[in-house]
């Protein structure tokens, strides 16, 4: 059973498309990235995904309508908004307590556990804390929680670099195993490229990249050449160019990996592109300031 | 959730996660969130207890000042005709009581007020709404608020703080060296206990339950000044009546419903002395007004709307 199924998901605020007829499916178990530039449509997609915004279309998620079954949904499925979300005036160990009597699958010691790590004491209220910290209460809240689905909306924005790496190895290391499933959606791509088990990019309302990373590893191929090779390399039909330190980068989809290295001897300028690299070369064309998106 | 654990029998996490499912429901019974989400309002809304008490406290001090006078007013008392005596013995009573009401009452109108506005304003809608907690649950707990939990307390308090005057006047009078009979006779603390219960019931709760459900709709609709919103509209309905037909039936029915109705308010106004019977008497009067159970249902009405408009709101 796929965790998350949606055929022609639809959404329109007023005259302005959000998602205009999203395809997607999510096998269980998998790390999915949701890439988009700023107004793509990322976080209406999850909102729709989490019963927060009605839409248009086929939408099931762990077998449920998300919007006619929020609240029961909610029990299998966790999710981290773009901003810290906790109230300012709770404290550490009301928001333990409120999660506790409220959520059929959290436990307790888990959370405790996590939060022993951390510098956060039980009788402070969220206005003291960090945001580092805030972020650090809200994954341990919802790491302790027994979930199916983990959703996570630029869960690491306005972190430094010390939270966000802390972040997604506790994530990695104490929560995800193969019968979780996790979204999410971040600007800081290159820090989550190691992390994700699949990547999509959505543009437009519409999702215009969907790969996993094995055959991401596979199907592309960056080749970095002199300029005196740039025609021959041209004639294989790149799908993007981009230029560096004077020489040229060029991507290809699915080409002959023997014949390419035969091309161009050094191994060294053979290499499988980033998520940046390819989102550029992918949405790039169609957004103007796509580069300073992926940033 | 069969097919799943069917397509993966090799995974012991499946077996886990099945358990926890057929325990799940057991554990955590309807009412849970509810009461979670109750105490949580009073974790967030402290004013609900704090203001009541900090006036009660406020009471007390000002009655204690005024005990010096206590043996001197208890003489003059001795004078006057046993009804005389009764009014004036319980005046500081129900000054008191009518206090306490009417912060609790305020604190009601701005807690319902802000009630579904700020979790929208701080963004934590997105915090609860990734819980397990419906969104009639949450507009339930934030309506119990000014329909249970206020009365209740107005009621605990205003007993404890009348019980604590009773108790230093008797302290006083006794240290004076002078009868406290007069004062444990014709204070009928029991009785106006009896009364103040049956008023708090039934016209905080249940007559004033249509104005919170507006208010409580009110701050899940609106963006911005949601106390403007709550009263405009309804001075618009008032002033659009008089020019249209130079009538001001709006406006009478919510004067008509502000001080209680016929049925409950008149009767158990404050200060009025009613006996026991006439109690049950008015009770049964009040349960078969029409009036009450045209609020409840527009009050019902006022609810489904803020649970629905609750479902459609994210962050303001």
């Amino acid at each position: 059973m796929a965790c998350i199924e949606a055929r022609g998901l639809r959404k329109a605020f007023g005259t302005t498309i959000a998602l205009d007829g999203v395809n997607l499916r999510v096998e269980e178990g998998r790390i999915l990235g949701l890439i988009g530039p700023n107004g793509a449509g990322k976080t209406t997609a999850l909102n729709a995904i989490l019963g927060l915004t009605p839409y248009q279309g086929e939408l099931n998620v762990l077998g449920r309508d998300p919007w006619t079954a929020r609240d029961q949904l909610m029990r299998d499925v966790c999710f981290i908004a773009d901003v810290a979300v906790l109230p300012r005036w709770m404290r550490v160990s009301q928001a333990l307590d409120y999660v506790a009597g409220v959520h059929p699958r959290f436990d307790r010691a888990k959370a405790e556990g996590f939060l022993a790590k951390t510098t956060i004491r039980r009788a402070s209220k969220v206005r003291e804390l960090s945001k580092g910290m805030v972020t650090q209460l809200h994954l341990a809240l919802v790491m302790a929680i027994d979930a199916k689905l983990l959703v996570l909306d630029e869960p690491t924005l306005g972190l430094d670099i010390l939270y966000r790496k802390q972040f997604y190895d506790s994530l990695l290391n104490d929560y995800f195993d193969r019968s979780r499933t996790i979204v999410v959606t971040t600007h800081q791509v290159e820090e989550i490229q190691h992390v994700l088990t699949d990547v999509m990019f959505i543009n437009r309302g519409r999702i215009v990249f969907d790969c996993s990373m094995e055959e991401l590893e596979s199907r592309y191929l960056e080749v970095m050449v002199h300029p005196e090779q740039v025609a021959a390399a041209r004639a294989l039909k790149p799908m993007h160019e981009r230029q560096m330190l004077g020489r040229s980068i060029l991507l290809f989809d699915r080409v002959d990996r023997q014949q390419l290295a035969g091309l161009f001897a050094d191994p060294g300028d053979l290499r499988t592109p980033s998520i940046a690299d390819l989102f550029v070369a992918v949405i790039g064309d169609q957004v103007g300031q796509a580069q300073g998106a992926v940033r | 959730m069969n097919t799943q654990s069917n397509a993966m029998p090799e995974s012991p996490r499946d077996s886990q996660i099945n358990d926890s499912q057929v325990i799940a429901p057991a554990v955590i019974s309807t009412t849970r969130p509810l009461y979670w989400s109750v105490r949580r309002e009073l974790w967030e809304n402290r004013s609900i207890y704090i203001a009541p008490l900090a006036v009660a406290a406020l009471i007390l001090f000002g009655f204690l000042i005024s005990t010096i006078h206590l043996p001197d007013k208890m003489r003059a008392a001795a004078a006057l005709n046993p009804m005389q005596q009764h009014e004036l013995i319980e005046q500081p009573y129900n000054f008191a009581a009518l206090l306490i009401m009417g912060t609790t009452f305020i604190v009601g109108v701005f807690y319902c007020l802000d009630a579904l506005h700020g979790e929208r304003r701080d963004r934590s809608i997105l915090l609860w709404k990734s819980l397990p907690v419906s969104d009639l649950t949450t507009v339930l707990s934030k309506a119990s608020i000014p329909l249970m939990v206020l009365p209740l307390l107005t009621f605990a308090i205003i007993v404890a703080t009348q019980w604590i005057m009773l108790l230093l006047s008797t302290a006083v009078l006794l240290g004076s060296g002078r009868s406290v009979a007069t004062l444990w006779t014709q204070l009928s603390l029991f009785q106006m206990w009896l009364m103040l219960l049956y008023h708090l019931l039934a016209v905080h709760a249940l007559y004033y339950a249509p104005f919170y459900g507006w208010l409580l709709l009110v701050s899940g609709w609106a963006r911005r000044a949601a106390f403007l919103w709550a009263g405009l509209p309804l001075l618009a309905i008032g002033v659009v009546e008089k020019i249209a037909f130079n009538t001001s039936h709006f406006a009478d029915m919510l004067g008509s419903r502000f001080s209680g109705g016929a049925e409950a308010g008149a009767v158990t106004a404050p200060g009025s002395v009613l006996m026991h019977p006439l109690t049950l008497l008015t009770l049964g009067k009040f349960l078969s007004s029409p009036g009450l159970w045209i609020g409840l249902a527009v009050f019902a009405a006022f609810l489904a709307a803020a649970v629905r408009l609750r479902r459609y709101q994210g962050p303001i």
